[in-house]
C-alpha cells in the first residue's frame, strides 16, 4: 500500500512539530470544543464503532473497555496513560510523545470527556527524558491557551494531566502493575477481578489506554469511523470472535537490519514487506533467521513465516502471543537463537516482579538452564524441560496474575519448537569443543 | 442457602458465610493446598498453589467450567459453584508450583525449626514430585539473624508467600516488613533500624508456613514432632486467646494461638506467648509449710492440710471472722471449692476478690503511623491482666451477693477483724505489696496459696506450693463473658499441688479432684454460670450470655 498516507506521523518531520502553535497551525484542537460539547457517551459510541483496539500489546477493543466504567458513578473517574514503554524493541510511543505532544494531549482530552474524568495521569518511563520535557511543556502551552485546566475552551469541563515518571520497571506497564506504582506501592500487579475499570488507581474507576491508542482517538474524532475502518484487516468471517484489527500502525523495526525506524503502516502489512521496503532489508547482505513479531514476548517467526500478516489476529495463526507492541525485531542467520533466547530469558528474569511462583521461579530457572546449556554442559532433556516449564507458566495456564508469564514463556516455546534443530547442534557442538578446564570455570 | 459441588460431593454454604473455595472445599472435607492464603489476611493469590478448576451449574444441571485454572482463594463459592480439586489437570500445576518453590528452598529439614509442621514438606508429600530437577547451583540468600528481638528470618527457606508483610500491615499496623529486590532475588527485610518489635511480632512466625521466620525462643529447643500439645487459654490479660501449650517431658517450649472466632482470632501478642516462662522459674514454691513462730514446723503435705483445715474450723467456730481473697487469676471451680468450703464452715465468712491488676490501657490493632487505633479493630490487648474476673466475681455474687474489693479487705484485716485468712494468688507479676502484706501481721493463721513468693509469704502460718496455668485445669471467663477451659498440659514441680487438688483435699472431698463434678454442681447452683455444662466448653468455649455480639479481636 504505497499510497498510504501517515495519520500519527503526518506532523513528525516538521520544524517546531512539538508546539502548539504548529499543531494549531494544522488544524489541532480547532474541532475540540465542538466534541467536547457532544455527549460523553456519544464519543465513547464513536471510538467503539471505529473498532479501535488498544496498542499496547492486548488489542482490547478501546471503546469497549470505556463502556465498562460504573454507569453514573459519582466520581472521581481516572484516566491513566500507558506511556511506560518498556518492551524490548518498541520506541513508537517515544515518537508521539516527543514529536507529536499535542495530538496525545487532545486524545486524552477527548478520552477523558468520555469517560467523564477530570484527571489524568500519564505514567511516563523515567528513561524518556525528552519525552518528559516536551510533555511538560505542552501541557503549560495548553494551561496557557485555556486547552487544559478548569473550563476548558468555555465548555465546563475541567481536566488536569499529571505527569509521573516512573523508576524503571518493565512491570511497571502492566496495566495494575502501573495503577500500584502511581499509588507509591510496589508495582506488583493486582488480581483481578476487579478490573481498573470497576475499581483502579486510588479504588475508583479507572481507564488505562496507551499512548498510540488515545493519538488514535483524536484522529478518530476528526475523521470520522468511516476513515478508521477503511484502513487495515476487517474481520475474519470465519471467526466470529475476531473484532478486526482497524487503523494505522506504528510498527518499530529494529535489530539486523540496515535501516532501523518506526513507520506507520495500515494493520497487517507482512514482515517481509517491513524488512525489505521500510527497513532496507538484512544487514550485510544476510538472511533473516527469525523475526520478533512485536516485542519479544510475541515471540519469534522463522523464515518461513516471514509473510504473516503483522495485525492483531496474524502472528497468533502461526504459534506466536499476539502483534503485542508491533516491534519487529529482526535475527539475522548468523546469530544463535540459542544467544537470543537466552538473551530474552535473561530480560524477563530481570524484570518478572517475583509476586507469583511459577513467574518468579520459572523465568530464572530457564535462564540457568541457558546459562548452563551456552557454557557446554547443556543435554538435550534440557530443551524438553524448558518447554515443560514454559508450558506450566503464564496466564494461560491460568498460573500467574499477570501476562508477563506469558510472554517469558513464549520466546522459549516458540524458539525451541520453531529452532530445535539448532539448539541441538549448539549442545552437542558445545559440549565437544569445550575443554574441562572451561567447564570447570563455567561452574563456578 | 448455596449449593456448591466439591468434587462432586454437595456441600451447603449458609446464606451470610462468604467463603472461597478454599473454604467451601474444607468444609466438605477436601483440602485444597494454599501457601500466600490466610484466613484473616488479605487475599493476594501469588503463590498459585490452590489452582483448581471452576465452574458453574447452571439452572439446566448442565455445568460451564472456566477453561483456565484459577486460585480457589481468590473465588468465592457461591450457589452453584462446582469445584474440582483433584483432576489430572489440577494435580500437574500443584506438582509444577511445588517444583518451583522447592528450586531454591534449601532441603536443610534436618536442621530447620519448621520440620514437622512445615507446609512444604506436607504439600511436597502428598502432591510434589519427589525429585528435583534443577541441574544449576541454588540461589543463596544470606541469612537475616537479627530482624526483631525475638525473631530471626533464613531469608534461603521463604517462599514468598507475603503473609508476614501483610500481617504487620493489617493486623500490627506496624510495617515493619517488606519485600526487597525483585524476581527470584527478592527477599523480604526489615528498613534498617526499624526491627519486627511490635507486640504481636511473634505471630509472623506462626504464619510463616516454611522455616523461614523462626521464634529465637523456640529455635532448636525440640523437634516439634516430640511435643505434645494441649488446648488451654492464654491468661495473660482478660482476652482470654486460645492456645496449644507445646511441652515434652514436663517442660513447656512454645504457646501457640489456636484459632478461635469467639475469643481473639487466630493471633495471640507477644506477652501471652512468652509469658508462661515463671512456670519453670527457680523461685517456684516447691514445698507445703506450716511455721509456728517463723519457725517451720512440718513440710508435709498431708499435715498442712491438716493444720491449715483445722485453723480455718477454729476460725469459723470463733468470734473473729474468717476470711479469704479469691484471686482473679483462679479457675471457676477453684473459686466455687474455696469459697463454698469456707462458707459452708461459716456463713459469717469475708470473701473478697483479689487485686485485678490493670497495666495501661487497652491496647487496640492495627496502629497507624503515630500509633493510635485504626478501624477496624483486629486485635486487643487489655490492660485488664487478670485472666477470670468475671469468673471469680460471679461465683462471689452468688456465695456473698456483694464482691468485696481488695483494699475493704485489708482494711477490715489490719483492724483486727480476722483470725484466720486464706490468700491466693496466681499473678506472676505479684499481687501485693509489703505494706499491703502488712495488713495481715497481727492475723493469726494466714494460709497462702501461691506459686510464686511474695511479700505476704513472711506473715504466712501456712504456705501452699499451687500450680501455674499450664498445670491446672478449670474454666476461666474472658472479658465478654466467654467460658473456655484451661487445661492440664504438664506435672508442676515436685512439692507443688494442683489449686484444685489442694482445695479439693481441705474441703475434705471423697475420691480424686474432678473439675468436670464441680461444674455440674457450679451449674446447677449458679444461673449466671449454667453454661458450664455445654459441650462448646471443651472445644471454642461457651459464651455465657450468647445475646453479646461475636467479634474476634475486639
Amino acid at each position: 500500500m504505497a499510497t498510504f498516507e501517515p495519520v500519527l506521523f503526518a506532523r513528525i518531520n516538521k520544524s517546531d512539530s512539538a508546539s502548539i502553535r504548529s499543531y494549531q497551525a494544522d488544524g489541532g484542537y480547532s474541532r475540540l470544543k465542538e466534541f467536547l460539547s457532544m455527549a460523553p457517551g456519544d464519543v465513547t459510541n464513536i471510538v467503539k464503532d471505529s473498532g479501535l483496539r488498544g496498542r499496547g500489546g492486548a488489542g482490547f477493543p478501546t471503546g469497549l473497555k470505556w463502556t465498562f466504567l460504573p454507569k453514573d458513578h459519582p466520581g472521581p473517574i481516572y484516566l491513566a496513560i500507558n506511556a511506560d514503554e518498556s518492551e524490548p524493541g518498541t520506541f513508537n510511543n517515544r515518537y508521539l510523545m516527543e514529536k507529536d505532544p499535542h495530538q496525545l494531549i487532545e486524545g486524552i482530552i477527548l478520552a477523558c470527556h468520555a469517560i467523564r474524568s477530570n484527571r489524568a495521569y500519564l505514567y511516563l518511563r523515567y528513561e524518556y527524558g525528552t519525552s518528559y520535557r516536551t510533555l511538560d511543556a505542552a501541557i503549560r502551552e495548553c494551561h496557557a491557551a485555556g486547552i487544559l485546566g478548569k473550563n476548558i475552551l468555555g465548555t465546563g469541563f475541567d481536566l488536569d494531566i499529571i505527569l509521573h515518571r516512573g523508576a524503571g520497571a518493565y512491570i511497571c506497564g502492566e496495566e495494575t502493575g502501573l495503577i500500584e506504582s502511581l499509588e507509591g506501592k510496589r508495582a506488583w500487579p493486582r488480581i483481578k477481578p476487579p478490573f481498573p475499570a470497576i475499581e483502579g488507581l486510588f479504588r475508583k474507576p479507572t481507564i488505562v489506554n496507551n499512548v498510540e491508542t488515545l493519538c488514535c482517538v483524536t484522529h478518530i474524532l476528526y475523521r470520522g469511523t468511516e476513515w478508521f475502518k477503511s484502513i487495515g484487516v476487517p474481520p475474519d468471517p470465519s471467526n466470529p470472535r475476531d473484532p478486526g484489527s482497524y487503523g494505522p500502525k506504528l510498527y518499530c523495526i529494529s535489530g539486523h537490519v540496515n535501516r532501523p525506524c518506526c513507520v506507520e503502516l495500515p494493520l497487517g502489512v507482512t514482515a517481509r514487506e517491513l524488512i525489505e521496503e521500510h527497513a532496507g532489508g538484512v544487514w550485510k547482505g544476510r538472511k533473516a533467521k527469525a523475526v520478533v513479531p512485536g516485542g519479544i514476548s510475541m515471540g519469534f517467526l522463522s523464515d518461513k513465516e516471514l509473510d504473516t500478516k503483522l495485525d492483531f489476529a496474524g502472528p497468533g495463526k502461526v504459534g506466536c502471543l499476539g502483534l503485542g507492541t508491533a516491534a519487529v525485531v529482526v535475527v539475522d542467520d548468523h546469530t544463535s537463537m540459542v544467544d537470543v533466547l537466552h538473551n530474552c530469558c535473561r530480560f524477563m528474569s530481570h524484570e518478572s516482579c517475583g509476586q507469583c511462583t511459577p513467574c518468579r521461579e520459572g523465568t530464572h530457572w530457564m535462564t540457568k538452564i541457558l546459562d548452563r546449556i551456552r557454557s557446554g554442559n547443556g543435554r538435550t532433556e534440557d530443551l524438553d524441560l524448558l518447554l515443560e516449564v514454559a508450558g506450566s507458566m503464564g496466564i494461560i495456564p491460568g498460573t500467574t496474575i499477570c501476562g508477563l508469564s506469558d510472554g517469558a514463556a513464549w520466546p522459549v516455546k516458540n524458539a525451541i519448537n520453531k529452532f530445535r534443530p539448532e539448539f541441538e547442534d549448539y549442545i552437542r557442538s558445545r559440549k565437544s569443543s569445550i575443554t574441562s578446564a572451561q567447564k570447570m570455570m563455567a561452574a563456578h | 442457602m448455596a449449593t456448591v459441588l466439591v468434587n462432586g460431593k454437595e456441600v451447603e454454604i449458609g446464606a451470610n458465610e462468604r467463603l472461597n473455595c478454599i473454604q467451601a472445599a474444607a468444609k466438605a472435607g477436601e483440602e485444597i493446598p494454599a501457601y500466600c492464603w490466610h484466613p484473616e489476611l488479605s487475599v493476594v493469590a501469588s503463590c498459585r498453589m490452590c489452582l483448581v478448576e471452576v465452574g458453574d451449574k447452571k439452572p439446566d444441571g448442565t455445568v460451564a467450567m472456566q477453561p483456565k485454572l484459577v486460585p480457589g482463594c481468590q473465588t468465592p463459592a457461591k450457589d452453584g459453584t462446582v469445584i474440582i480439586s483433584d483432576s489430572p489437570k489440577v494435580r500437574e500445576a500443584r506438582k509444577a508450583t511445588l517444583e518451583y518453590l522447592l528450586l531454591n528452598h534449601p532441603l536443610d529439614c534436618p536442621t530447620c525449626d519448621q520440620a514437622g509442621e512445615c507446609y512444604l514438606q506436607d504439600y511436597s508429600f502428598n502432591y510434589g514430585r519427589g525429585y528435583s530437577r534443577l541441574n544449576e547451583p541454588k540461589n543463596i540468600k544470606p541469612d537475616k539473624e537479627y530482624i526483631g528481638d525475638q525473631i530471626t528470618l533464613f531469608t534461603d527457606r521463604c517462599i514468598m508467600c507475603t503473609r508476614c508483610v501483610r500481617f504487620t500491615r493489617e493486623i500490627s499496623g506496624s510495617a515493619e516488613l517488606q519485600v526487597v529486590s525483585r524476581g527470584s532475588h527478592e527477599e523480604i527485610d526489615i528498613f534498617p533500624g526499624h526491627p519486627v518489635n511490635n507486640p504481636l511480632a511473634g505471630n509472623v512466625v506462626d504464619i510463616c508456613p516454611v522455616g523461614a521466620l523462626c521464634s529465637k525462643d523456640f529455635l532448636y529447643q525440640q523437634r516439634v514432632w516430640w511435643l505434645k500439645s494441649t488446648n488451654s487459654v492464654c491468661p495473660g490479660c482478660s482476652t482470654g486467646c486460645s492456645v496449644t501449650v507445646d511441652q515434652n517431658e514436663d517442660r513447656v517450649y512454645r504457646l501457640k494461638p489456636r484459632p478461635n472466632p469467639q475469643a481473639q482470632g487466630h493471633f495471640m501478642c507477644d506477652e501471652g506467648r512468652f509469658g508462661w516462662k515463671y512456670s519453670h522459674s527457680d523461685q517456684r514454691l516447691t514445698s507445703p509449710e506450716v511455721r509456728i513462730n517463723s519457725q517451720v514446723s512440718t513440710r508435709d503435705w498431708d499435715q498442712t492440710l491438716t493444720s491449715a483445715r483445722n485453723a480455718l474450723k477454729k476460725a469459723a467456730s470463733g468470734k473473729t471472722k474468717l476470711a479469704a481473697v479469691l484471686s482473679p487469676w483462679m479457675t471457676v471451680e477453684e473459686a466455687w471449692l474455696l469459697g463454698s468450703f469456707l462458707k459452708s464452715l461459716c456463713s459469717e465468712a469475708v470473701l473478697a476478690l483479689g487485686p485485678v491488676r490493670i497495666n495501661g490501657q487497652d491496647e487496640h490493632f492495627p496502629k497507624d503511623v503515630h500509633g493510635n487505633p485504626v478501624q477496624p479493630t483486629r486485635f486487643t490487648i487489655r490492660a485488664e491482666k487478670a485472666p477470670n474476673r468475671n469468673g471469680v466475681q460471679a461465683v462471689l455474687s452468688h456465695l456473698t451477693g456483694e464482691v468485696m474489693p481488695f483494699e475493704e479487705l485489708l482494711r477490715l484485716a489490719s483492724a483486727g477483724q480476722f483470725s484466720t485468712v486464706y490468700l491466693t494468688g496466681g499473678d506472676p507479676e505479684g499481687w501485693i505489696t509489703e505494706l499491703q502484706a502488712e495488713a495481715f501481721s497481727d492475723v493469726e493463721s494466714v494460709i497462702v496459696q501461691d506459686f510464686l513468693p511474695s511479700p505476704v509469704l513472711q506473715h504466712a502460718t501456712h504456705v501452699l506450693p499451687s500450680g501455674t496455668f499450664v498445670e491446672r485445669e478449670g474454666t476461666i471467663v474472658n472479658h465478654r463473658g466467654l467460658a473456655q477451659l484451661i487445661r492440664r498440659a504438664v506435672r508442676g514441680p515436685d512439692g507443688s499441688r494442683p489449686d484444685t487438688r489442694i482445695l479439693w483435699e481441705l474441703a475434705e472431698r471423697s475420691g480424686l479432684p474432678q473439675t468436670e463434678v464441680l461444674r455440674r454442681e457450679i451449674a446447677a447452683a449458679i444461673p449466671a454460670l449454667s453454661a458450664l455444662t455445654q459441650p462448646e466448653l471443651r472445644d471454642h468455649g461457651t459464651l455465657l450470655n450468647p445475646s453479646q455480639p461475636m467479634l474476634a479481636g475486639t
